[in-house]
Order: C-alpha cells, then sequence, then structure tokens
C-alpha cells in the first residue's frame, strides 16, 4: 500500500505562537485516521494546515507524493483536491442539495456527473430530499449532504473537522461507524479531527494523540489503551489510576496490591520508583480474594457497575464489575489483580 | 428617560385587565395618528382633480416617472459596485490602509444629498475651480471645450450614489463577514479560486441581504428633493411642490404624492421579502478565523484605488471645499442670525429625538407585553414612515390639519364670532408631527433591538430573585438599554436636522433651520455662502457616522486581524 498522507516536521504558529510543534505522522491509502486530543490541543489546525488554509514555518505536507505545503511555497486549498466536511456542514444555503453536491462537479461532463450524483445518491441515501434546500433538512440529512458533496469530486484526501460534534450525543458512535463504511465503501483515505475518544474508536484504524500541539502517539485504539506511550495518553484514553510502586526485577514491580509481573521498557534500574497504570477492568471482583478494598463510591453503568475502591492506605482505584454484584458504598468486597498489559511510567 | 421606562414597564401590572386594555388602545390610537398622513395621501383619491390631472397626463407625468426611473436605474447600479466591490476587497485582503478605509467607506453618510450637490456644483460649473484650472491651463474661453455639465440627470445620479452606496457597503460587508467563514472555505476545498468563490458563492449568499440594501438606496432616491430640484430634474418631489404650490392644486399634489407611494410600496415589499429570504441564507454561527489575502503589485494598487475613490468623492473632496469656502465666507455668514439658525436646529432636532426615542419605548414595550396581530400590526404601521418620502408625509400632514384647523375656525366663528385662524398648519406642532411619522422608524427600530437583549428569562429572574418593577428597570433594563437609546436619540436627531423637503414645506413662517439656509442660499447661487451652514449640518451629521465607524472597526467576528 502506498503513503496517501505525510506530515514531516510541521510546525505552526500564530503571532508567533507555536500552536502545532513538530508533528510527523504518514497515512496508508485508504485508511482512516482521527487526530484526537482535548480543545484547544491544535488538532483543527493542523487539520486546516493539511487543507491549505494555514501555512506551516516548518516542515513538510505530502499528499500523495506531491510536496503541497512548505514555509515557501504553498499549494492553493483550491489546487489540492482534498475534500472538507465542517463541523457545521456549511451547506450553500441558496442551493439545493443537488446543486451542492453538483458544485465541486465542474470538471465532470454532463453525463458522468448525473452518473456521480446517482453513485452519491445510493451510497448516502440521500434521494428523497434531493431537491430540498438546505433549511429543510435535519441534522443528520445535512451530515450526509455535506459528505457527499465533499467526496464527490474524488478528492486525494478527505478531511472531516469534529463532523459529529453538532450531532444528538447517543447518535454519535452509530453515525461514525456509519460513515466509516461509506468511506471504506468508495475507498477513500481520510483524516477526522475528534475530541471524543468513542467516535474516534468507532470510526478510525489509526489515531493520534495531541497535546498542546504535540504528537503523542500514533498508534491503533487497542495499543493506545493497552500500551500508551506517554502518561498524558494513559490518563486520557480511557479510565484508570496511577497506582506508586517501585521495580524489583526485569519484569516485576512491587505496589501496594502486590508484585506485578509483565514486559516493562527497558533500563528501569532496580528501585526505581514508578507510576502503575491500573485500569477498571485489571481489577476484578472476587469474593473468595483475601484482599479486600472499601467501596467509596458506584456508579451503575447498565451491564457493569465502575466501583471507586479504597485501598487499605487511602488510595483510590477503579473496578469495573458486572452489575448483578451489587454492593453498598462502605462495604469491603474482595479484588484481585488481573494485568494483561503492564503499563509503568517513571516518575520524574 | 429612566422614569419613561419604568412608567411604562409597571403600567401594565400582570392581572389587570384594564390597564392592559388601555395600553393597547392608547399605542394602537398613537400609531393610527402616526399613519394619519399615509391615509391622507391615499385617501386623496377620493377628490377629484380631473384638470390638474389632464394637465399632468399631457405635460409632466410621463417625465416625472421616466425620470425616477432612470434616476433609480443608475443610482442602483452605480451603489451596489460602489458598496460590493470594496466591501468584499477590505473584508477578504489586505492592502494598503485597507484598515483605515474600511471605516472610512462610511464617511459620506454623513453628507446629505443635497449638500454634496451645492458643493460639486461650486466645484465644477462655469466659475468653479476645476474649470477655472483647465482655462488657466489652456488659454481657452468658457464654451471653447467641452465640460460635462454636473446640473444634469447623470450628475444627480453621480450625485446621490456617492453618499447612498454606504447602505450597500455596511449591509453588503457585514454580510461577507458572516458567511466568509466555512461557506467560502468549502467553496475553496471544491476547487474555486477567489474569482469564481465571489461569484458563485459569496455574491449569491449576499444577494438577500444586498437587496434589502438595494431597496433602501432607492427609497432614499425616490425622496430626495433638494438634489433634483437643484439640479431642475422633474420627479415626483419636485413635481409634487410644483403641483402645490406653483398649480395650487393640494389634492393633485396628493393624488402624485399617491402614484410615488406605489413604487415605494413594491420597495417596501422587495425589502420585506429579502429580509425574509435572508433568514435561509445563514450559513453558520461558529467563526472560524478568517485570513486575508494579503494583494501585492498593482492588485493592492487597483483595490486601493477602487476602495478610496468612493471615499474621496464622497467624502474628502466635498470636506475639503466646504471648509475652503467657509474659511473664506465665515465673516460675513457668522452672525446673530446664524446663531439663531443653529440654535434653532438644534432645539428642534433635540426634541423630535427625545419625543421620538419616548414614542418608541412606548411602542416598544407595548410589544413586549402584549401580543396579537393587532399590536403588532399597529406597531408594524408606525414603523413604516421611513419609506415614506418627506415631501409625502408634508403632504400628508398639511391635508388633515389645513381641514382640521377650517372646522375649528368655522365652529369658533359661528358660535363666538372669532376667527382662530390657522392653529395647527404653519406651527411646530405640525413639524413636529411629521417628523415623528417619518422617523419614529428609526427610533422603533433602534429601541425594539436593544430591548430584544433582554430576554424575558432575565425579568422573571430579576423578579424571582426579589426585585419589583422598578428595581428591574433601574438595574437591568436601563443599564442594558442606554445605549440603544442614546444611539436612537443620537440618529433621529442628525435625521431631522438633515431633513430639507417636510421642513420646507411645514415650518412656520420665518421659521429657518440650517437645512433650510443650505437649501436658500444655493438657490440664490450663493454656493460660497451656503458652506459655513452646510459644513455645521455635516460637522453633526458625522458623529453617528464615527460611532457606527468604531463600532465596525472593532467588531469583526472570527478575525484574527488585531489592531
Amino acid at each position: 500500500m502506498t503513503t496517501a498522507l505525510e506530515l514531516k516536521n510541521i510546525s505552526v504558529a500564530f503571532d508567533r505562537l507555536k500552536i502545532i510543534d513538530a508533528i510527523t505522522f504518514a497515512l496508508r491509502e485508504g485508511d482512516i485516521g482521527c487526530l484526537l486530543g482535548p480543545s484547544g490541543c491544535g488538532k483543527t489546525t493542523l487539520l486546516r494546515t493539511i487543507a491549505g488554509f494555514e501555512t506551516p514555518f516548518e516542515g513538510e505536507v505530502w499528499i500523495r507524493g506531491v510536496r503541497v505545503s512548505d514555509n515557501k511555497h504553498l499549494v492553493p486549498v483550491e489546487q489540492r483536491q482534498v475534500g472538507m466536511v465542517f463541523q457545521d456542514y456549511a451547506l450553500f444555503p441558496h442551493m439545493t442539495v443537488k446543486q451542492n453536491i453538483a458544485f465541486g462537479l465542474q470538471d465532470f461532463k454532463g453525463h458522468l456527473r448525473e452518473v456521480r450524483i446517482s453513485e452519491l445518491v445510493e451510497l448516502l441515501e440521500i434521494g428523497e430530499f434531493l431537491y430540498k434546500y438546505p433549511h429543510r433538512l435535519s441534522g443528520g440529512q445535512q451530515q450526509r449532504v455535506a459528505l457527499a458533496r465533499a467526496i464527490a469530486s474524488r478528492p486525494r484526501i478527505l478531511l472531516l473537522d469534529e463532523p459529529f460534534a453538532s450531532m444528538d450525543i447517543t447518535l454519535r458512535e452509530q453515525l461514525a461507524k456509519d460513515v466509516r463504511n461509506i468511506l471504506k465503501q468508495d475507498g477513500i483515505t481520510a483524516v477526522l479531527v475528534s475530541h471524543n475518544q468513542f467516535e474516534a474508536f468507532a470510526m478510525a484504524d489509526i489515531v493520534g494523540v495531541i497535546n498542546e500541539g504535540r504528537l503523542l502517539q500514533w498508534d491503533t485504539a487497542f495499543n493506545l489503551y493497552h500500551r500508551p506511550a506517554t502518561s498524558y495518553v494513559a490518563d486520557f484514553i480511557g479510565e484508570g489510576v496511577f497506582l506508586s510502586g517501585s521495580v524489583t526485577g526485569d519484569r516485576e514491580v512491587h505496589t501496594e496490591l502486590g508484585v506485578i509481573t509483565g514486559a516493562m521498557p527497558l533500563g528501569l534500574e532496580q528501585g526505581t520508583t514508578v507510576a502503575v497504570l491500573i485500569r477498571p477492568d485489571d481489577i476484578i471482583h472476587d469474593d473468595m480474594s483475601e484482599l479486600t478494598a472499601r467501596v467509596t463510591d458506584k456508579a451503575f453503568r447498565g451491564a457493569e457497575f465502575l466501583y471507586t475502591l479504597a485501598l487499605e492506605n487511602g488510595t483510590r482505584v477503579l473496578s469495573l464489575v458486572p452489575s448483578h454484584h451489587n454492593h453498598p458504598v462502605n462495604e469491603d468486597i474482595g479484588i484481585r489483580l488481573e494485568i494483561d498489559h503492564l503499563v509503568v511510567f517513571p516518575v520524574r | 428617560m429612566s422614569a419613561a421606562v419604568e412608567m411604562l414597564f409597571s403600567a401594565i401590572p400582570a392581572h389587570s385587565n384594564l390597564a392592559r386594555h388601555f395600553y393597547a388602545s392608547a399605542l394602537i390610537f398613537v400609531s393610527l395618528i402616526l399613519a394619519l398622513p399615509l391615509f391622507a395621501v391615499i385617501s386623496s383619491f377620493l377628490i377629484p382633480a380631473p384638470d390638474i390631472w389632464q394637465h399632468l397626463l399631457d405635460t409632466v407625468l410621463k417625465e416625472y416617472i421616466l425620470n425616477s426611473l432612470i434616476l433609480m436605474l443608475g443610482v442602483g447600479s452605480l451603489t451596489l459596485v460602489l458598496g460590493i466591490v470594496p466591501a468584499w476587497l477590505v473584508t477578504m485582503c489586505h492592502f494598503p490602509l485597507s484598515r483605515t478605509l474600511e471605516w472610512a467607506l462610511l464617511l459620506p453618510l454623513a453628507i446629505p444629498a443635497y449638500i454634496i450637490a451645492y458643493t460639486y456644483t461650486g466645484i465644477l460649473d462655469a466659475s468653479g475651480p476645476v474649470q477655472l484650472f483647465i482655462r488657466e491651463l489652456t488659454g481657452w474661453q468658457y464654451g471653447e471645450y467641452v465640460f460635462p455639465e454636473v446640473r444634469s440627470i447623470g450628475g444627480a445620479i453621480t450625485m446621490l450614489s456617492f453618499v447612498l452606496y454606504p447602505y450597500i457597503y455596511l449591509i453588503s460587508r457585514a454580510a461577507f463577514i458572516e458567511q466568509s467563514i466555512c461557506a467560502l472555505e468549502v467553496a475553496r476545498t471544491l476547487g474555486c479560486g477567489p474569482y469564481k468563490t465571489f461569484f458563485r458563492v459569496a455574491l449569491p449568499l449576499a444577494r438577500p441581504a444586498i437587496i434589502v440594501g438595494l431597496s433602501l438606496v432607492l427609497m432614499e432616491t425616490l425622496a430626495d428633493y433638494g438634489t433634483v430640484q437643484y439640479f431642475g430634474i422633474a420627479t415626483f418631489t419636485t413635481g409634487i411642490f410644483r403641483t402645490w404650490f406653483g398649480l395650487g392644486s393640494s389634492a393633485a399634489a396628493a393624488q402624485l404624492s399617491a402614484l410615488l407611494m406605489l413604487f415605494i410600496v413594491v420597495l417596501i415589499y422587495l425589502e420585506y421579502w429579502s429580509r425574509k429570504q435572508q433568514r435561509y441564507y445563514h450559513t453558520s454561527n461558529r467563526y472560524s478565523s478568517l485570513t486575508q489575502k494579503k494583494l501585492r503589485g498593482r492588485y493592492a494598487y487597483f483595490a486601493f484605488i477602487f476602495c478610496v475613490l468612493p471615499v474621496l468623492m464622497g467624502f474628502l473632496i466635498p470636506v475639503f471645499f466646504l471648509i475652503k469656502w467657509a474659511l473664506l465666507t465665515y465673516q460675513k455668514v457668522i452672525n446673530q442670525q446664524f446663531i439663531n439658525l443653529m440654535l434653532n436646529s438644534i432645539v428642534l432636532a433635540a426634541c423630535a429625538a427625545v419625543v421620538a426615542t419616548v414614542l418608541a419605548l412606548f411602542m416598544a414595550y407595548g410589544k413586549r407585553r402584549m401580543s396579537g396581530p393587532l399590536i403588532r400590526i399597529a406597531v408594524n404601521l408606525s414603523g413604516m414612515g421611513y419609506a415614506i418620502p418627506g415631501t409625502v408625509i408634508a403632504v400628508g400632514v398639511m391635508l388633515p390639519f389645513a381641514w382640521l384647523d377650517k372646522l375649528i375656525d368655522g365652529f369658533f366663528r359661528a358660535h363666538f364670532d372669532y376667527s382662530t385662524g390657522l392653529l395647527l398648519s404653519g406651527t411646530l406642532v405640525a413639524l413636529m408631527f411629521a417628523y415623528m411619522a417619518r422617523f419614529l422608524a428609526v427610533s422603533l427600530k433602534t429601541v425594539d433591538a436593544g430591548l430584544a437583549k433582554i430576554k424575558p428569562s432575565m425579568d422573571e429572574a430579576g423578579r424571582s430573585i426579589g426585585l419589583n418593577a422598578s428595581a428591574l428597570v433601574r438595574k437591568v433594563h436601563m443599564p442594558m438599554m442606554r445605549g440603544s437609546l442614546l444611539t436612537a436619540v443620537l440618529l433621529v436627531f442628525v435625521d431631522v436636522l438633515k431633513e430639507l423637503p417636510a421642513t420646507l414645506i411645514l415650518r412656520p413662517f420665518n421659521f429657518n433651520t440650517l437645512a433650510i439656509r443650505a437649501y436658500e442660499l444655493a438657490n440664490e447661487e450663493r454656493l460660497a455662502d451656503a458652506a459655513c451652514p452646510s459644513l455645521a449640518i455635516v460637522l453633526i451629521a458625522i458623529i453617528p457616522v464615527i460611532y457606527l465607524s468604531r463600532s465596525i472597526s472593532m467588531s469583526r467576528p472570527g478575525h484574527d486581524y488585531s489592531p
């Protein structure tokens, strides 16, 4: 597979303030990448740099083997052949759905244009409101039209800026899956920006966690959760707490929950103080266990309870427990550690 | 004014039906009274004036209509170009002085059309500096060269366009800023360059807004009296004057006014329809930063020329000559009489402004506290005046007032053998009434907008923490409304100060204002002497324009430029 998009050491600044700091990653053709991070982390600026709206002061952007941005030359947005879906869709209110979609099809000859439109109508199921104006459509319908417009002319890459942000929160994950299926069917390479990890996991093949302008990890969702590269990623993705521990061997850490074994980063000397990531699914409730902890808080999540437990010395951990184990607050319950992926960070 | 608001607010206790009915009736009554000129003009068709009509039809009516249409077409197209292009350039591009021009393009709003007409006539006629310079340079005599005549319909179109284009500029700039955000970026990702983006997306998106601006420009064009009168162009407004005072037929003048109103109604409908369209043309509530394109070389040069030209022609040149002539003539012109003139103008405008704002408060609070179609129609009716030319309003005020005077006089003669003469017509009461009928719309719009910022939930929040009506007004409404009230007073003040035709017709005998004096001096061909009163008007009229400019240069949503 070839590389569709490559960012080399991109830095962007506004008024001398660095927004994006030396970001490098590559996306293979047909893959969907997601830039994930809290608001204000610079992810939208990065997306706009790929589109060509912002100029990097350092680094290069390559789309399909063509250098489109560096600090001297900038291929204008309109010549990059990128499709973009904006957060609020930005449909042209003075055009019907069909005219909106046909807007980017100027270079398609009459017959081909009709063929492409009918393909999109089928792919996105927008036939029933093809001749309506955008203000008469629901949010979901508008989003489909915006997507159709963006992919109509078969852009070399599709960019989506928080595409689900104005959607009902309960619909987001399903919509993300739907959009993913559509993009996969059409073989489109895409980058989306999101602050919601579930949305990102549902849609993307590969996710980049960004904080304060830096790309912390560019990896699959599974690895972000189980093999976070930094403590920020560990904290940002999923739930969990850090337990203090000390290294006692090559594959061994001693914590107040006992000795934990597993693969660890090399070069940690014995006796080093480390933070060990404990996910809620690492702590199993077991009535037989001798190790106990006190329930200090609980949140009902349907199939499971998320218990907050206090260990003997007051440290708090989380545990995900099937919801037929209903224990009141202040009760001591038995727990057991079951860690598949040991994640430790040296404490500085 | 706080007391007035407080009174209005507490005038409708939540559960008193009597008070509510009283307020509603008063509101409807006031709006009907203010619409009286309109009714008078329209009902004038009931009074037959066949001879005059035949005469008008045979001679000048065709010319009135034709000239008015030519003016509308000319001013309409010229203001569109002069307004839209600079609006686009200053919004999207960066070039020398573009930040300054962004607000300076509004300056011509401060100059009434008749003043710019007088000034350019002074500059360009046979004895003016331009032709003098040509003669000195070439040694030709007057008549040996061709020079365009400023006192022509072309001249009138140019004059009106250079002071009216800011309406289009203002509204299209706002439209461009509002839309520019995502829709334009989408167009670019879909392969449109700057020109295509402008013509395929930006312009069509701004169209409803631009049509609103255009209809306002055309209303002003139809309402103009000073310019066309001075240039000797026969239009409806000059025709109405001529028919009334020349032919002595008030009925025919009123009927001409009614005919003119047909044009206006079309424009009002156009404006109303476009405003409705505008709602659907809203693209986004989200403002991302708009990066301006830096123009270089000849592009920057052309953009600069195109944006500086309207400011130069519509403001800098006329003001320069006004100042020059004022310096030449002030010793002769500024005397006790001039000071009286100034006082008359200011007192008159200030009274009208305060009354109009209080009336607007009365209407706006009524609309806020009471619903129902009757109230809505009543409020809308009193907001119609802005569209009606001053000449028409004057005719519409004269007719019922004269009738009323005659009635009163007749009654006193019959019962007391005493003639009251003209009690109302030809007094300041009639003039003030005409100002209200025309300018209430201005204050009403401003006050309404200010009041709309105070959400009903704020009233409820205030009440729930124990504020009574008067405390609510003092602590919530007044602080939030102060700006709007001040703006309303200022806008009406300036409008009244600039107003010419209605003042000319309705003023009491020997009562003069700055506008009237400028008009009289210009018509006596004493253009240099007219500079002092004209300049006084411009200097006062520029205050709200500066105010507007400032808010413009500061309010740019989503713009990353910081001065």
